[in-house]
C-alpha cells in the first residue's frame, strides 16, 4: 500500500495570455506551485472561487493539461513516466456538466461499456454482465441502457459518468464541481451515492467545489485555494470552526443558509487577503 | 427499442407518446421544401438507376434519317421519340435517362472524395489547432482564393479532359473547401466537451477520438455540405461538358446536350431547353434536400 493515493508536488501551470501581436504577453499563473497530498481512503475537499484555478488543477492530474512544473503522482507512480492507460485504472475524472460529459451519439451501455472495450477486458458478454453489475451499483435501472444520453435527467446521467468512472475499478476518483450542474434535490442524491460507494469500494477522493455547504458534509481534510495557490489547509474541524487566513473566513461567510433571519451574507473587501496573502 | 422508449417516456413526463420514428417522419412530411426535393430526387435517381430497362431506345444509335425530329407536344412529335432526336438522329429521352447516370455518379463521387479530404483536413485542424491550425487554414485560404471554374479549365485542358474518371478526381480535388470550414469550426466547439475529455482519460487513442467520439457528431453538418457540393459537382460537370473539357461525345453528359444543341437555339429551342430544364431539376431537388436536411438538424425546428 502507497503512502499516498495522490500526491502533487509542486504542481504549477503558466498561461501566456497575448495582448496583440506586438505587447509582451501576460503571464498567468493559473496553478502555482501545489503540493498537496491524499492518503488513501480520504477524501480532500478543494474549495475556492470561481477561476483560482480548481479546474486547472483537476486537468493536470487527470494529465488533460501537462503541468508547467511539478509532478503529480498517483500510487507513488509519477502521472508523466507512466502510460495513459495505466493511469485510467487508478484514477477516473466525474465532471460537473453530465450534459457535456457523455456522448450525445451513444447509448448509455456503449459509454459505459467504453473503458472496458479499450483496455480489452473480457469478452462482449462478460463486459455486457458488468455494465449490469455497475449500473445496478449506482442505482442506474437496467431499461435506461439502451436509451440515448439525451432521453435521461440530469441525475440519471452523472449517475452513467459514475458508472464509467468505476467500471475499471479505480481507486480514486476526481470529482470536479460533480453537483453543480443539478437541482438540489438531485445534488443529495449523488452525494449521497459518493459516499455510499466510498464506504463500499474504499475509494479515495479529491473533491473540487466552491460550495462549502456540499463540502462539508463530505470531505476528512479541506484545502483552499486562491488565485491558485493553497493558501489554507486542515482537518474538517480545523477550517470550519476555527479558519486562519482572512480569504478562508470571507469564503465561509458567505455561505447561503436556510435561515431567513441571517439575510444575504457579508461579502469582505478583498484588500484584507490579498496583503494576508503578500506577507 | 420503440417500447422501452414509451415505457420511460410515460414514465417520466407524463406527456403523450410519440415513437421516435413517427416524430422524424412527421417533421419529414411537414417540411414541403424536403418533400418536393426528395421525391424528385428519388425519381430521377430511379430513372437513371432503371435506364437500361426503360430507355426506349438506345443511347449511341445514330439514324440520319430521323433527325432532329421535335418532342412529342410538337405538330411534327411522334410517341415513338417522346423527346424528339439530336442533329445526328439519336433518341432524346434515352440519352436524357443515361445522362442522369452520368450526372449523379460524378455528383456523388467528386462529393465523396471532396468530403474525404475536407472532412480529414477540417477535424485535424479544429481538434490540434496551433501550428496545425495555421498550416491547413492556409491551405484552406489558398483553395478559397482559386476560382474553381477556371481552375477545373485549366487543369482539364492540361490532362486532356475527357473521361468520366478524369473529371470525377478533378472536382473532388477542389471542392472540399465547405467541408473543411464546416469540419474545422464543428471540432472546435466540441473539443473542449468533457466527453472528448473523458474519453482521454479512459485511455483512448487519439485516432478513437476523432473517428468513434468525434466524427459522429459533426456528421449530420457536413452530410448538408455534401449535398450541396453535389448540386455544385453536376453543374460544374455540365458546364465543363458544355466548354468541351469534361465528358467527351459520344458520352450522353446534358452538359455535352446543351452543347451539342446550342446552334439549333433559335429555331429548335427544345433542343438545349429539354436537357437545361432536367438539369435544374436536380439540381434544385438536390438543395432543397440539403436545405431540408439542415432544417431538421437545426435544434429550434425539433419537436
Amino acid at each position: 500500500m502507497p503512502d499516498y493515493a495522490l500526491e502533487l508536488s509542486n504542481l504549477s501551470r503558466h498561461f501566456h495570455l497575448k495582448n496583440g501581436a506586438f505587447k509582451e504577453p501576460t503571464l498567468l499563473k493559473a496553478v502555482d506551485g501545489i503540493s498537496l497530498r491524499i492518503r488513501p481512503g480520504e477524501t480532500l475537499g478543494l474549495v475556492g472561487e470561481s477561476g483560482c484555478g480548481k479546474s486547472t488543477l483537476a486537468k493536470m492530474i487527470l494529465g488533460l493539461l501537462e503541468p508547467t512544473d511539478g509532478d503529480v503522482l498517483i500510487n507513488d507512480k509519477a502521472r508523466s513516466a507512466s502510460s495513459r492507460l495505466s493511469m485510467a485504472r487508478q484514477l477516473q475524472p466525474i465532471f460537473q456538466d453530465p450534459y457535456s460529459s457523455l456522448n450525445p451519439r451513444k447509448t448509455i451501455e456503449q459509454i459505459i461499456r467504453l473503458p472496458l472495450q479499450l483496455h480489452k477486458e473480457g469478452n462482449k458478454e462478460s463486459q455486457k454482465k458488468a455494465v449490469k453489475d455497475i449500473s445496478d451499483l449506482v442505482g442506474l435501472p437496467e431499461r435506461l441502457l439502451k436509451q440515448y444520453p439525451g432521453q435521461l435527467s440530469g441525475g440519471q446521467r452523472q449517475r452513467v459518468a459514475i458508472a464509467r468512472a468505476l467500471i475499471l475499478k479505480p481507486k480514486i476518483l476526481v470529482c470536479d464541481e460533480p453537483t453543480s450542474a443539478l437541482d438540489v434535490s438531485v445534488q443529495a442524491q449523488i452525494l449521497n451515492l459518493l459516499m455510499d460507494l466510498k464506504k463500499e469500494l474504499g475509494l479515495t477522493y479529491l473533491f473540487i467545489s466552491h460550495n462549502l455547504g456540499v463540502v462539508e458534509h463530505l470531505v476528512d481534510k479541506v484545502a483552499v485555494m486562491y488565485r491558485g495557490k493553497i493558501v489554507e489547509q486542515g482537518t474538517r474541524d480545523e477550517i470550519f470552526q476555527n479558519a486562519q487566513h482572512p480569504y478562508t473566513k470571507a469564503l465561509l461567510s458567505s455561505v447561503l443558509t436556510p435561515e431567513p433571519a441571517l439575510g444575504l451574507p457579508e461579502v469582505l473587501d478583498s484588500s484584507a487577503w490579498d496583503s494576508a496573502q503578500a506577507s | 427499442m420503440s417500447e422501452s422508449t414509451l415505457s420511460l417516456n410515460a414514465a417520466t413526463s407524463g406527456l403523450p407518446v410519440v415513437p421516435e420514428w413517427r416524430r422524424i417522419m412527421n417533421r419529414v412530411v411537414g417540411h414541403r421544401g424536403l418533400l418536393l426535393g426528395s421525391s424528385i430526387l428519388g425519381v430521377i435517381v430511379v430513372l437513371a438507376l432503371l435506364a437500361p430497362w426503360i430507355a426506349p431506345h438506345d443511347p449511341f444509335a445514330q439514324n440520319i434519317s430521323q433527325r432532329m425530329i421535335p418532342p412529342v407536344w410538337h405538330d411534327k412529335g411522334t410517341w415513338d421519340h417522346i423527346f424528339g432526336t439530336d442533329k445526328l438522329g439519336r433518341d432524346y429521352l434515352s440519352r436524357l435517362l443515361y445522362g442522369a447516370r452520368i450526372s449523379l455518379s460524378i455528383g456523388l463521387l467528386a462529393a465523396l472524395i471532396s468530403g474525404l479530404i475536407g472532412t480529414t483536413l477540417g477535424v485535424l485542424a479544429g481538434y490540434f489547432g496551433g501550428r496545425v491550425d495555421a498550416v491547413i487554414s492556409y491551405i484552406i485560404t489558398t483553395r478559397l482564393a482559386l476560382p474553381v471554374l477556371l481552375v477545373a479549365l485549366a487543369m482539364a485542358s492540361l490532362v486532356g479532359g475527357g473521361s468520366v474518371e478524369t473529371v470525377v478526381v478533378l472536382l473532388g480535388l477542389l471542392l472540399w473547401d465547405r467541408f473543411a470550414v464546416v469540419a474545422r469550426s464543428t471540432t472546435q466547439q466540441l473539443r473542449e466537451a468533457e466527453f472528448i475529455a473523458s474519453a482521454k482519460v479512459i485511455g483512448a487513442s487519439t485516432s478513437y477520438i476523432l473517428i468513434r467520439e468525434l466524427l459522429p457528431n459533426i456528421l449530420s453538418a457536413l452530410i448538408v455540405v455534401m449535398t450541396l457540393e453535389m448540386a455544385h459537382a453536376i453543374l460544374l460537370e455540365a458546364t465543363l461538358s458544355f466548354l468541351g473539357l469534361g465528358v467527351q461525345a459520344p458520352m450522353p453528359s446534358w452538359g455535352l446536350m446543351i452543347s451539342e444543341g446550342k446552334s439549333y437555339m433559335f429555331f429548335k429551342p427544345w433542343v438545349i431547353a429539354i436537357p437545361g430544364i432536367t438539369l435544374m431539376l436536380l439540381v434544385l431537388a438536390i438543395n432543397l434536400v440539403g436545405d431540408g436536411l439542415r432544417d431538421m438538424n437545426a435544434p429550434e425546428g425539433r419537436n
